[in-house]
């Protein structure tokens, strides 16, 4: 039987405690899961398990034999293996060269053998049940069989301590069930398991034991048998958290975005929205909830000019604004939070005062004419700084050196920052801490109470629930389910997720 | 092999901005001039750079003296220093030396100053403009074309080649960025290309009766009116060899056009975003490919008064090599100002002096003028690693320039 | 509710894009009919009979090629009206390549047997310009090949330009006094002339290397790096000319490489003194060719390289050493650059002149992106530029009357077509250009 432990484990990085002196320990045929929020640490101690990091202090021990990881490659030949958050297959490769990658079978001169490579990769995904066409080119595959490539390469190099970082990001409920099905079988294989996650439900559901990490700090250790979501959040905030939103029920008005038959082609020429119709309300929380993929980015980006509609109807209070562009949308009172805060947001080099102008500078009061008034735009940011709660020494420092959370808020402060009438927001709170989270969740809120039609598209269903009043379901470019916020559990829209008719 | 990058992993979280205290001249620094700029990567860094430089040409010449190997003795050694030393001199002769020598300094920054100005303004914009000579040559011709056929008085006469070698470099420029804008074409590659395509174009109009001097063979335009031609700023003096003339004003209210363009107007906040960020620029209702284009015509009209300043200003006619590097030259320049215009009106002035002392280094000490290519690629390498002066000045310097273009296909 | 389905199937009905891309290929092939039909056939009158001459002077094995003018334009023109029709009405599929590729060479031929027809030679020597084309492509080539090395683990190199640069004038200066015309010859040349090439390659790996440090390690923006050094060569060059060369003819001045007949082979009709009897330089870009393919495609340390260009992070979670690969490949790619450089000198003109590369490096990088960073590509393209440089030489000797400017421009704009996507997009490696930070 193994044992991997960390011991005093302590990081630094310029201005933060990343880790602070975090003990840990898992053995053969366990699974632990490691609970923490966006931002407490997990990735970092993953990485340094995984050989990426250095420690400044504390060792990792395997079977008590203290470990020197100068990289992965040592990791690895120690018998750690890592499923990252973000998978690390090389998208233009095969199932088999990504498997193989870094311990090839190679015959005379450093030639691959494929035949042999292939073979094991059969072996392997017939022994744990891991289906894979080893001959498939990665981006051809959707991400649950990608991920099953990541275990696959893992099980390849003879892994014995699995860590998954986040793996339930991207699945389906029922691709979830599925995945912690692999998971017993791998433990049951032996294989000891650390299972990194944000998601309480699911840590209850599937660890052995449950640690919890806090800024950095390991702040206890829970019995999945005994502890309570309640509990869990409690012990990963520092404080008691309300895992619901408050909000009365709804009043809707007259509808304020009406979508009609909506087609719209993706990036790969693919049809990512086939004939989508819906309608948002005055005083309406609409959520739209599906796996990542199935066309919510394209439908968002639609609605907002950004990209060319094929065919179909989009009208805003009544006025057809279907190939209006983003600056003609901005125009008819629409906030718009984009899905990445990074890629489109924010220009990360610029000030929050810049920022915050991004899409209004062209108005009066931030510029006359041709002129800019950086004058006003230093006012107003100064104004919505104070108002929406980002924590920031000034208004002219660059985006990039705020919290993600905080740099989530200065977009919010933009788009609700004046008079709207339809707000859509894609991600709004993706990969923040829960402080923030629950402040944007109230103010998505207050918004609506004060009149907006809001379209929320989230992957998280968890808040597509807590904020929804109504709900619809997008798979495969299509709206496949339609339910009222309430009335209706996880596991049902879990179905329709994944396609399944309602 | 030591192979990591230099610089810290960035941290998971980042914690509030930590920029230190900054030191006694440049707290100074911040007084006397009323903004809070980072001093150090502003100025130390290229005054260091520029040191680090030339000290490395010195070593070149020496190293590569070829009678000094051929019999190698300590005195020997001293004399090919010697020869280094002087050859330094007359640079610094050769610029500053002399009202000759300045005014030589500052005829030869007037094209360079704008043709950094047309690199700088692309990196603002996040576009890499390697074209900065074809663009000079377009502007150039059209600027001859028009000198060699129109004579009216010198105040509508030289506002005409501005405009003409404005909007010749501009198309020029604009075609890259258009290309760029509605293609996705890199707009590293296409303006390679157009460089090439406008050399060969000027070799061929050059050849053509429209331009070429009746009963010359060899290309070459006939000389422009003396109306177009840039009024010498000293010309009271009646000196020949007294050179600044009127490009000079030209460049300088080019630069601070471009500074109020880039940090007081819409148009330059736009560019700057688009530069940062095109998706977010897009979101913020920009039109990126709008933009593309217009900060290529821009960058190619400044280009284009760069080849009218060497035309009206210095050579007053035509030959296939006017534009003589200074295109390239400038994209140093324009690292060196730190893509600021007051930055690049400094490099500008710099260079300049290079060239002017260059020639006299030359003349003097038979060291090739081709050592100031030399030294002004050393330069870009110490600015744009600013780790290389670190090591060697051990000294704090800003931040690395990290990258200010984009590869193929993204 | 109705739901509006728009098929997308492909081969059954074609993207938007697609429509339109075959669109502009069928007026491109209607535009090239009525030029020939016009300016070749109709407005030349009739020019008689056009020679091409398939074998050396003097060498009967070969017949010469002799058709009439006005037959063979208007044929084409007709084949040529044929394809845009078609094109525009159904489209060639995934073989819109290949007939775009025929119908530029059915448009290239009826133009050199126009430029032969009315040129008052009637004649030219086809085995004489397909030969000049092999031999011009191998810089660019080369080039094109040290850009692939370097760009296949994500680091961009535009300073091939300078080191080609280098690789030339270090030939030329360690073999002119290394070796004498009597010494016995190795492979065509002395050996000191090997002893340049060694040095060359070594020039070559060094400027790569300091390309690698400064991208690498530094994290300098490696476009900037690459345009820098090849300011720094060309300003080098010059000066180390002016400072050596001009006084010292002597160092200028070294044998060139000599062409080797393959046995057997080079007798070939034809294909034989096109492609069988050249020097090592062009034997040696065919072999690297071959070698690199191999190499990048087949064995571990290829799939490593390309792993790196694609998708580091996952490389280095996998304990492939990301530096280290970047390091090695940059540097092979130098190596290749400086071999290439030597064949200005030493396998052309046996002296070193200012920027004698005159911009070949940046065809070879645009080289690389018309050949999709795949070897083979970068040789294909390497020819279609090296045809482009000989025929704009031929039509110069049969006095065409078009200036030899515009036919020196055509490798510049086919290759802003080729940036442009005109004949599809090609995918660069995922992480090209990108320093690589570990997380």
């Amino acid at each position: 039987m193994a044992t991997l432990e960390l011991k005093g484990i302590t990081k630094r990085f310029p201005g933060v405690l990343a880790n602070d002196q975090v003990d840990l320990k898992v053995s053969s045929g366990e699974i632990l899961g490691l609970l923490g929020e966006n931002g407490a640490g997990k990735t970092t101690l993953m990485n340094i398990l995984y050989g990426l990091y250095g420690a400044d202090e504390g060792e990792i021990l395997i079977d008590g034999e203290p470990q020197q990881f100068s990289g992965p490659g040592d990791a690895i030949s120690a018998g750690i293996g890592m499923v990252h958050q973000h998978f690390m297959l090389v998208p233009v490769f095969s199932v088999t060269e990504n498997v193989v990658l870094g311990v090839e079978p190679v015959g005379f001169g450093g030639v691959i053998d494929m035949k042999e490579a292939k073979k094991e990769v059969r072996d392997i995904s017939k022994q744990y049940g891991l289906e894979v066409d080893p001959d498939a080119v990665i981006e051809d595959i959707p991400v649950g069989i990608q991920q099953r490539v990541e275990i696959i390469k893992v099980l390849f190099r003879h892994a014995e301590f699995l860590i998954f970082d986040e793996p339930t990001a991207v699945l389906t409920p029922q691709e979830v069930e599925e995945f912690f099905g692999i998971l017993n079988g791998l433990k049951e294989a032996g294989k000891a398991i650390i299972f990194i996650t944000h998601k309480l439900k699911e840590v209850l559901e599937v660890s052995d034991r449950i640690a919890v990490l806090r800024r950095g700090a390991m702040v206890g250790e829970a019995e999945p048998a005994t502890a309570t979501e309640n509990d869990l959040a409690t012990l990963m905030v520092g404080r008691p958290v309300e895992l619901v939103v408050n909000k009365e029920t709804s009043d809707p008005g007259a509808a304020v975005l009406e979508v009609r038959d909506l087609v719209v082609i993706g990036d790969r020429d693919q049809m990512a929205l086939a004939g989508v119709s819906f309608d948002v309300r005055a005083g309406e929380i609409v959520g739209v909830a599906g796996v990542q993929g199935n066309g919510q980015t394209e439908l968002v980006e639609a609605l907002t000019g950004l990209r060319d509609v094929t065919s179909g109807t989009v009208k805003i209070s009544g006025t057809e604004v279907t190939h209006a562009t983003p600056r003609q949308i901005h125009g008819h009172s629409v906030a718009h939070v984009p899905e990445d805060r990074q890629r489109s947001g924010l220009v990360m080099p610029f000030t929050i005062t810049e920022n915050v102008v991004l899409d209004a500078y062209y108005e009066e009061p931030y510029s006359h004419g041709i002129s800019m008034d950086w004058k006003a735009a230093r006012e107003k940011a100064a104004d919505l700084v104070e108002q929406y709660d980002v924590r920031t020494p000034s208004t002219e420092i660059p985006a990039s050196s705020l919290s993600g959370g905080n740099q989530q808020k200065v977009i919010v402060a933009r788009e609700f920052g004046r008079d709207v009438k339809l707000v859509i927001a894609s991600q709004p709170t993706r990969g923040i801490d829960v402080g923030s989270i629950e402040y944007i969740h109230e103010r998505i809120v207050e918004e609506r109470d004060e009149g907006a039609a809001l379209l929320i598209v989230s992957t998280e269903l968890d808040e597509v629930l807590a904020l929804s009043d109504r709900i619809l379901v997008m798979f495969d470019g299509h709206i496949v389910a339609e339910y009222q916020g309430g009335s209706v559990t996880a596991a049902e829209i879990g179905l329709s997720m994944a396609g399944a008719a309602p | 092999m030591t192979d990591e990058p230099k610089g810290e992993a960035p941290p998971e979280m980042n914690g509030d901005a930590d920029n230190g205290e900054k030191s006694g001249w440049a707290a100074f620094m911040d007084d006397l001039t009323g903004v809070n700029v980072d001093w150090r990567s502003a100025v130390l860094v290229p005054v260091l750079a520029m040191t680090a430089a030339l000290a490395v040409s010195v070593l070149i010449i020496v190293a590569s003296d070829i009678e000094l190997w051929r019999s190698f003795s300590i005195s020997a050694l001293g004399d090919s220093f010697g020869q280094a030393g002087s050859a330094m001199w007359a640079l610094l002769t050769g610029s500053l030396g002399s009202l000759a020598a300045v005014s030589s300094t500052l005829a030869f920054a007037a094209p360079l100053i704008l043709a950094g100005l047309s690199v700088a303004i692309g990196f603002k914009a996040g576009l890499f403009n390697i074209g900065a000579e074809g663009q000079m040559l377009m502007g150039g011709m059209v600027a001859v074309a028009l000198g060699i056929t129109i004579d009216i008085p010198v105040f509508l006469n030289v506002p005409l080649a501005i405009i003409g070698a404005m909007i010749g470099g501009g198309i020029w420029g604009g075609i890259a960025g258009l290309l760029r804008a509605r293609t996705g074409a890199h707009e590293v590659i296409t303006t390679i290309m157009l460089n090439s395509i406008a050399g060969l174009a000027v070799v061929w109009m050059l050849s053509t009766k429209f331009f070429q001097p009746e009963g010359r063979l060899d290309p070459v335009s006939e000389d422009i009116a003396v109306s177009a031609r840039l009024p010498r700023l000293l010309g009271f003096l009646d000196r020949s060899d007294v050179r600044v003339h009127l490009g000079i004003v030209v460049a300088l209210i080019a630069a601070y056009a471009i500074y109020w363009v880039l940090f007081k107007s819409t148009i330059g906040y736009e560019f700057r975003a688009v530069g940062f960020n095109p998706n977010a620029a897009h979101y913020g209702g920009m039109r990126v490919t709008w933009l593309y284009t217009s900060v290529m015509a821009l960058s190619g009209a400044l280009a284009g008064l760069a080849g009218m300043a060497q035309i009206n200003g210095l050579l007053y006619r035509a030959s296939p090599g006017f534009a003589a590097g200074i295109g390239f030259d400038a994209i140093s320049l324009a690292l060196l100002g730190r893509s600021h215009p007051a930055g690049v009106v400094a490099a500008g002035f710099l260079f300049g002096a290079l060239r002017a002392g260059g020639i006299e280094m030359q003349v003097a000490t038979d060291v090739p003028v081709d050592l100031i290519s030399v030294i002004q690629a050393l330069v870009v390498v110490f600015i744009a690693a600013p780790a290389l002066i670190r090591a060697i000045f051990r000294v704090k310097t800003g931040e690395e320039i990290g990258q200010l273009t984009t590869g193929w296909g993204t | 509710m109705t739901t509006k389905t728009v098929a997308l199937d492909e081969g059954v009905v074609r993207t938007p894009a697609e429509i339109k891309r075959s669109r502009y290929l069928g007026i491109t092939y209607l535009l090239l009919a009525a030029i020939v039909l016009f300016f070749f056939w109709r407005w030349s009158g009739d020019l008689g009979n056009f020679t091409f001459k398939l074998a050396r002077p003097l060498d009967p094995s070969a017949p010469d090629l002799t058709l009439s003018a006005s037959r063979t334009t208007m044929i084409v023109a007709v084949v040529l009206a044929g394809l845009g029709g078609f094109q525009l009405a159904k489209g060639f599929g995934k073989f819109n390549n290949m007939v775009l590729g025929f119908g530029i060479f059915l448009f290239i031929f009826a133009f050199l047997g126009w430029a032969t027809a009315q040129s008052s030679l009637g004649a030219f020597s086809m085995v004489g310009m397909m030969k000049a084309t092999i031999v011009r492509s191998v810089p660019i080539t080369l080039g094109a090949l040290a850009g692939v090395m370097s760009e296949r683990v994500a680091v961009i190199n535009i300073a091939i330009e300078g080191q080609l640069l280098a690789g030339a004038f270090v030939a030329v200066v360690v073999a002119s006094p290394l070796a004498t015309a009597d010494d016995s010859l190795f492979l065509g040349a002395p050996l000191g002339s090997w002893i340049g090439v060694g040095a060359a390659i070594l020039a070559g790996m060094l400027l790569a290397w300091v390309l690698a440090v400064l991208a690498i390690r530094y994290i300098v923006d490696q476009i900037i790096v690459g345009v820098v050094i090849t300011i720094f060569v060309g300003g080098m060059t010059a000066f180390l000319a002016l400072r050596w060369l001009a006084d010292n003819p002597q160092l200028n001045q070294a044998p060139i490489f000599k062409s080797i007949g393959l046995p057997g082979l080079s007798s070939i009709p034809f294909l034989g003194p096109v492609l069988f009897d050249h020097n090592i330089f062009v034997f040696g870009a065919f072999i690297l060719v071959a070698a690199l393919t191999f190499l990048l495609f087949r064995t571990r340390w290829g799939l490593r390289a390309r792993a790196v260009g694609e998708h580091p992070g996952a490389a280095d979670t996998l304990g492939v050493n990301v530096y280290r690969t970047r390091y090695l490949n940059v540097i092979i790619g130098g190596a290749v650059a400086g071999f290439g450089g030597a064949f200005f000198t030493l396998g052309s003109v046996g002296r070193f002149d200012e920027n004698m590369t005159n911009g070949r490096g940046f065809i070879g990088l645009a080289a690389m992106i018309f050949g999709r960073w795949h070897p083979v590509g970068a040789m294909a393209a390497g020819l279609v530029f090296g045809f482009a440089d000989a025929m704009s030489q031929t039509l110069g000797i049969l006095q065409t009357g078009i200036p030899s400017e515009f036919l020196g421009m055509t490798p510049f704009i086919a290759t802003i077509f080729v940036v442009a996507g005109v004949v599809g997009k090609a995918r660069p490696p995922a992480a090209d250009g990108q320093p690589y930070i570990k997380q």
